[in-house]
């Protein structure tokens, strides 16, 4: 068990494996750009996604103050979160809940395993969950004899192929239907042999295996994508129906929660089922909206946990310019425009949480230098910005993380890198007027091994570079030069 | 209007033709054009890479030195981002309001050259002559982080014998990203394939743009291909006329 220290909030404990990669990301991006299937289907899926998303924001005119009233409504939120909880969890309480606190994944997931044991269950259904997918709950169970399904459309054929999710909302994007159908032929016990690779036929199947699984099953495991703190309320969201399915059959029903899924009232979700369909999915409305609060006699599950994780969010919170992460509602907006993550997929990051949210959340989850290599892997183009529905400014939270890892290491006196060195030599001789015109004249150097007015090849590190481009040849002289000289023509 | 020109390393160093361009440009528009000769760089790429404590005397020394200007104009639409909307926040991340407010200062008298000439000089045809087939990259800090949206596109159709060719997928980031490209490299020239692919559909002679950071990521993959299409700097389109075509001569 992790040990806590008032005052000193935890990151997520370096075995929870679902937040480490096993290579950095420029390692693991190498291989994904390799796979040429991998490449079309991402590319097809984000191209879709992309133009609904497109359409489905243009059509409200007031799409930049609702994203500018979902920002606001997380930070007061986060101000007062601890209040917040606490509200939650008296009315969670009143209305026959019970609220388990978990610090870390560990806890989390010994508290679902003795609570599936209590119910006498030796399997559960699933509905999809971020929340459990970091704390790697289906592991977890299994190592205690507890079959965990996943009901999932996307998530099943991720859970059949004995693979990954790479993408927060569309965890199977990496798959086209062939490579479905094969899963389901392979895996599904009592398919249909002729099963065909068209997409209704595929969810048909895949709809006659999961119906057995939710008549039997004695509990249910789902995350959340809200709670309200006023009334004790839970609010799953999702386009199935299979998370409803999930929500109301068992008997017993288990909520694993980040604590940051709380809002103050229902007039807050007003705002945020307006930004998650269109930002998401790319509909109007969302298709199936579960909302409970604590148990109802004789009607859905008689019993009710809900479990509030941290797993390093309050050390998120800790971070005065990281904690904008925590207002993300993983609608995924910033995976389908992000051109690294559309190149990569999901699984280079490393990460249940991959794109640009995860290249962020998931070094703050974590601490920086755990996961170095993270927020490095964007070009700080800006797209996942824009896309934003709660407006997280995420090119500046990586280049604040950017800055966290070097100072941290500095702080922790590890030694140097080269990079490390360039840099301080750069920005010296670049606060030297004299030293740096000095510098920019010896870059004509470079002339003596250019051709035809350019650089095919260049010493390491800069081989990085002239591996697919050229570099250009340096000129006879500099601006400063010229415009010292009398702006002659040279 | 005496315009103080913010050159940018990169174009100090390495494409000293759209420092030029730039000054020609302004000064046929009938403006006097400095050059204060202690600038050096931004910091950008201290401050990209994680180095914000390298990067504060870049910040300090650069407040220093445009602390007079009446108006600053650079040809880098990266550049400017980096003084408008990262500088103060250094200052600050290491106590310094009082350098906060004057890197501030400098922000909001700082324009990158289209928005310069749209949006303060009141101009979009600039008497440019360039007779060839050219499509427009706009960068991704010029588009999400300066706002230019369209005013480059409107600049560059004012041009006499200009035959402009939309650019498929224009938004979409060529890969660049500063150190990225060395770090990342193969993602970054997986983004770069797609974006010479785009230009090259567009059978254009010429790429044009407000960086000349990205244009060296592009031109560096077109001519390692051949491919037969050539980079410029916006400025160096805007500032060629019918005597002096604009034409690179090395
Ligand atoms: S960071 Fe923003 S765009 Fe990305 S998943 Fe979260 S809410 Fe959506």
């Amino acid at each position: 068990m992790s040990q806590v220290f008032l005052g000193m909030p935890a990151h997520a404990p370096a075995d929870v494996r679902a937040l480490h990669g096993t290579q950095p990301f420029p390692a693991a991006a190498r291989t994904a750009l390799a796979d040429s299937q991998l490449r079309r289907n991402l590319g097809a899926a984000t191209a879709t996604i992309r133009g609904k998303r497109a359409a489905a924001v243009a059509e409200v005119d007031d799409w930049e103050q609702l994203r500018f009233a979902g920002q606001q409504i997380k930070a007061a939120t986060m101000a007062r979160l601890d209040e917040h909880l606490i509200r939650l969890e008296q009315a969670v309480t009143e209305r026959g809940g019970t609220v388990h606190w978990a610090r870390d994944a560990a806890e989390a997931n010994r508290i679902v395993t003795e609570l599936v044991k209590a119910a006498g269950a030796d399997e559960v259904v699933k509905v999809k969950s971020m929340a459990t997918q970091e704390i790697g709950l289906n592991e977890a169970l299994a190592e205690a004899g507890i079959a965990a399904w996943e009901t999932d459309l996307a998530e099943l054929i991720v859970q059949l192929g004995h693979d990954t999710p790479s993408h927060i909302l569309v965890p199977a994007i990496h798959r086209n239907r062939a490579e479905v159908r094969e899963i389901f032929l392979r895996e599904m016990p009592g398919v249909d042999p002729d099963l065909a690779d068209d997409p209704r036929e595929l969810a048909m199947a895949a709809r006659t295996h999961l119906r057995r699984k939710f008549l039997t099953a004695q509990v249910a495991v789902s995350g959340a994508n809200f709670a309200v703190a006023d009334t004790g309320t839970l609010v799953v969201v999702e386009s199935e129906g299979n998370g409803r399915m999930c929500l109301t059959l068992p008997p017993t029903l288990i909520t694993v929660m980040g604590i940051e899924k709380v809002v103050p009232s229902w007039a807050d979700l007003e705002v945020y089922l307006q930004l998650l369909p269109r930002s998401s999915t790319g509909e109007r409305m969302n298709p199936y909206t579960s909302t409970w609060s604590g148990v109802t006699a004789g009607d859905g599950p008689q019993e009710f946990h809900l479990i509030l994780l941290d797993n390093g969010r309050t050390a998120v919170l800790a971070d005065d310019v990281g904690r904008e992460a925590l207002h993300c509602i993983r609608c995924s907006a910033c995976l389908n425009v992000c051109p690294v993550y559309e190149r990569t997929g999901g699984h280079a990051y490393g990460s249940v949480y991959p794109g640009p949210i995860g290249a962020v959340l998931t070094p703050l989850l974590t601490g920086v230098l755990d996961n170095p290599t993270l927020p490095y892997a964007s070009t700080l183009c800006g797209a996942c910005f824009d896309a934003c529905p709660v407006r997280i400014d995420i090119p500046s939270l990586l280049v604040h993380l950017r800055a966290r890892s070097t100072e941290l290491r500095a702080e922790r006196r590890l030694v140097p890198t080269s990079e490390a060195v360039a840099m301080t030599v750069a920005s010296w001789v670049m606060s030297k007027p004299r030293l740096f015109a000095w510098a920019t004249r010896a870059a004509r150097l470079g002339r003596l091994i250019a051709r035809r007015g350019r650089i095919r090849s260049l010493p390491p590190p800069l081989s990085a570079w002239t591996a697919t481009r050229d570099a250009p040849e340096p000129p006879t002289s500099t601006f400063r030069e010229w415009w010292l000289n009398g702006k002659e023509r040279s | 209007m005496r315009i103080a020109l913010f050159i940018t390393c990169l174009s100090d160093a390495l494409f000293p033709r759209a420092g030029q361009a730039t000054t020609a440009l302004l000064e046929r528009l009938g403006h006097e054009v400095v050059f204060p000769p202690a600038q050096t760089c931004c910091g950008q790429m201290h401050i990209n890479t994680g180095y914000q404590r390298e990067a504060l005397r870049l910040v300090e020394h650069h407040a220093d030195v445009f602390a007079d200007a009446d108006v600053i104009v650079a040809p880098s639409a990266s550049c400017v981002g980096s003084v408008r909307h990262q500088h103060a926040t250094v200052a600050r991340r290491f106590g310094r309001p009082e350098l906060a407010d004057r890197s501030a200062a400098v922000a909001a008298k700082t324009y990158e050259l289209c928005e310069f000439l749209v949006d303060v000089l009141g101009v979009t045809d600039v008497g440019a002559y360039f007779p060839h087939r050219v499509t427009y990259h706009p960068t991704c800090h010029s588009l999400r982080l300066l706002r230019v949206d369209d005013k480059p596109l409107r600049l560059l159709r004012q041009v006499r014998g200009l035959d402009l060719k939309q650019l498929p997928d224009a938004d979409q980031c060529c890969g660049f990203g500063g150190t990225f490209a060395l770090k990342n490299a193969e993602t970054s020239s997986a983004m770069l394939a797609d974006k010479m692919a785009n230009v090259l559909s567009t059978r254009a002679e010429v790429l044009t743009a407000a960086d000349a950071s990205c244009l060296m990521h592009i031109g560096g993959g077109l001519t390692r291909l051949s491919a037969g299409s050539r980079t410029l700097h916006i400025a160096e389109i805007l500032a060629a006329t019918d005597t002096a075509d604009g034409r690179p001569t090395r």
